[in-house]
């Protein structure tokens, strides 16, 4: 999103000019923080990966999503981080095509989320671990592959991505909670996906997996993939090239790691959050 | 639609029923275990096992398939695997043919083993060929694999899925003309009966019984039970949502 990075930066300037109260600029830019999420869909409706503008997502007569907008840039890796319950699913699911939405617009690619087109383009990894837990590792594979046309040598490939060579022959239901998140996770990397939105990959993961994950994500960065990445670790959050900060439905705020840490003075990622929900707070009570 | 997706379903819905043995063991030995004790129950009777015989051989493989198939894409639902395929390129009826490729081509196994039984050493007397039966009640293993596809779309678990056995293919089984001939039935349930798959099924299976040859009106039987499968399948794509809540 270079383009509100500009506008945070403008508006940075102008208050700098004004001088005066410093607090105020904090202000201020936590404000804009808000309103770049805001208008990331109209300027980035000809950019953006995926392009979410205005999306509402309604359940159970609760609003999930209240009308959220934000775009992710293509070739990053876009983490998408906030408590559980936040709505990351949500919105994720919604990104894929299997949301139901009440109001808004979802574009992958151009295209609207979860048409037939994009099926195939767009990889998934699910919270929940979607595969057959009555086959093995290798059969569950080869069989999302044939549905993906992907030829039978990514099967391997996938396996040695996520370090499951050795438990091809193993019935996924044998597997412990971790192997289980890698199955699930090389199905999504099967066939030649150009965005990967992977919702909470590196759960119950020991930490030199996830390090080689993470790595693995910017492999395919590198390689023109676009990732979209949840979690709710906090730590994991500097390994991203931007951020989206969630909370409630909504987005609290949108920058680089640095950029964040910049914003709120803070020395990790999880001081930052926690600044800005008491902002974000402060702002409810101030309106209430 | 996409044939080669329709088999890659097939062949996966075959490859988890091989790692299951005891699921294959009881599919293929219960219908033999209930044909051998009807044949026991009728022993000083033979005629009513020659009459029922047949038509019972069709009944089996429509109940299990259909409970088979309503667990199955049951766990398909709520393991995620269906949202995940429903992201790839796969047509709705790729995944609802290729079960119903899969279950009806393990039923050929099922009924041929039942029926081979059921001619062989209980001595049950057909006028048809036995490949008829073998088709028809092939047919009906399919028809329950179909219903079993639909249905499953209202169950929201694993308690509501075995319920809609008795909600779906007991009145058909009352009423099908195997406990009265659907003939001699009061007006309205005669109606009903008409509407029913199964009494279509069991009309062909008992002309099997007495008629030998290849009947055309074995065929019209057969041809309706096809229609029913097909417009069940059709259900079943129907409600089959790509996006859900």
């Amino acid at each position: 999103m270079v383009s509100s990075k500009v506008a945070v930066s403008k508006v940075g300037g102008a208050v700098t000019e004004t001088g005066g109260a410093v607090s105020k600029v904090g202000g201020a830019v936590t404000e804009t923080g808000g309103t770049v999420s805001e208008t990331a869909g109209a300027v980035t409706g000809t950019g953006g990966t995926v392009v979410v503008d205005g999306l509402l997502v309604v359940r159970g007569g609760i609003e999930v999503l209240p009308g959220v907008s934000c775009s992710v840039q293509p070739g990053t890796v876009t983490g998408l981080l906030g408590p559980s319950g936040c709505g990351k699913t949500t919105l994720m699911r919604a990104i894929v095509g299997v949301q139901r939405i009440a109001g808004g617009s979802v574009q992958v690619l151009g295209m609207p989320a979860g048409s037939a087109p994009l099926r195939g383009r767009v990889g998934y990894r699910s919270q929940a671990s979607a595969v057959y837990a009555d086959l093995t590792v290798a059969e569950n594979l080869r069989y999302f592959a044939a549905v993906l046309h992907a030829p039978a040598s990514d099967v391997d490939r996938a396996l040695a991505d996520v370090d499951l060579a050795p438990q091809a022959n193993q019935l996924v239901g044998s597997l412990s909670g971790g192997q289980l998140a890698r199955v699930s996770l090389a199905s999504a990397l099967l066939g030649a996906p150009e965005v990967l939105v992977l919702d909470e990959p590196t759960v119950g993961l020991d930490p030199v997996l996830r390090r080689d994950l993470w790595a693995l994500f910017h492999r395919l960065a590198d390689a023109g993939i676009t990732i979209f990445v949840s979690s709710h670790v906090m730590d994991e959050a500097t390994r991203c090239n931007r951020l989206f900060l969630m909370r409630t439905g909504r987005f609290l705020a949108e920058d680089t790691p640095a950029g964040l840490l910049r914003q709120t003075g803070a020395d990790d990622i999880e001081t930052a959050f926690l600044r800005l929900i008491d902002a974000a707070r402060e702002r409810e009570g101030a309106s209430a | 639609m996409n044939p080669r997706i329709t088999l890659a379903t097939a062949g996966r819905v075959l490859r988890q029923l091989r790692h299951d043995p005891r699921t294959i063991g009881l599919l293929l030995v219960v219908p033999v275990v209930l044909v051998t004790l009807l044949r026991l129950v009728y022993d000083g009777k033979p005629q009513i096992f020659d009459r029922i015989g047949a038509p019972l051989l069709g009944v089996f493989p429509l109940i299990t398939m259909f409970l088979v198939t309503s667990i199955a894409t049951l766990r398909e639902r709520t393991s995620g695997t269906l949202e995940r395929l429903l992201t790839m390129p796969l047509a709705k009826l790729d995944l609802l043919l290729g079960y119903a490729l899969a279950f009806g081509a393990f039923a050929v196994l099922q009924v041929a083993i039942a029926t081979a039984v059921a001619l062989g050493p209980l001595g049950l007397h057909v006028a048809g060929p036995a490949w008829l039966i073998l088709v028809l009640a092939v047919a009906n293993a399919v028809l329950g694999t179909a219903l079993g596809l639909f249905v499953s779309a209202f169950a929201a678990s694993e308690f509501q899925a075995v319920q809609f056995m008795p909600a779906v293919i007991l009145p058909q089984l009352l009423l099908c003309g195997l406990l009265l001939p659907r003939g001699q039935m009061q007006t309205v349930l005669r109606w009903v009966s008409n509407a029913l798959p199964l009494s279509y099924a069991i009309d062909g299976l008992t002309r099997v019984t007495s008629t030998p040859g290849v009947p055309g009106a074995v065929l019209a039987d057969l041809g309706i039970v096809l229609g029913c499968i097909v417009a069940a399948l059709g259900l079943g794509a129907a409600t089959l949502r790509r996006r859900t809540a």
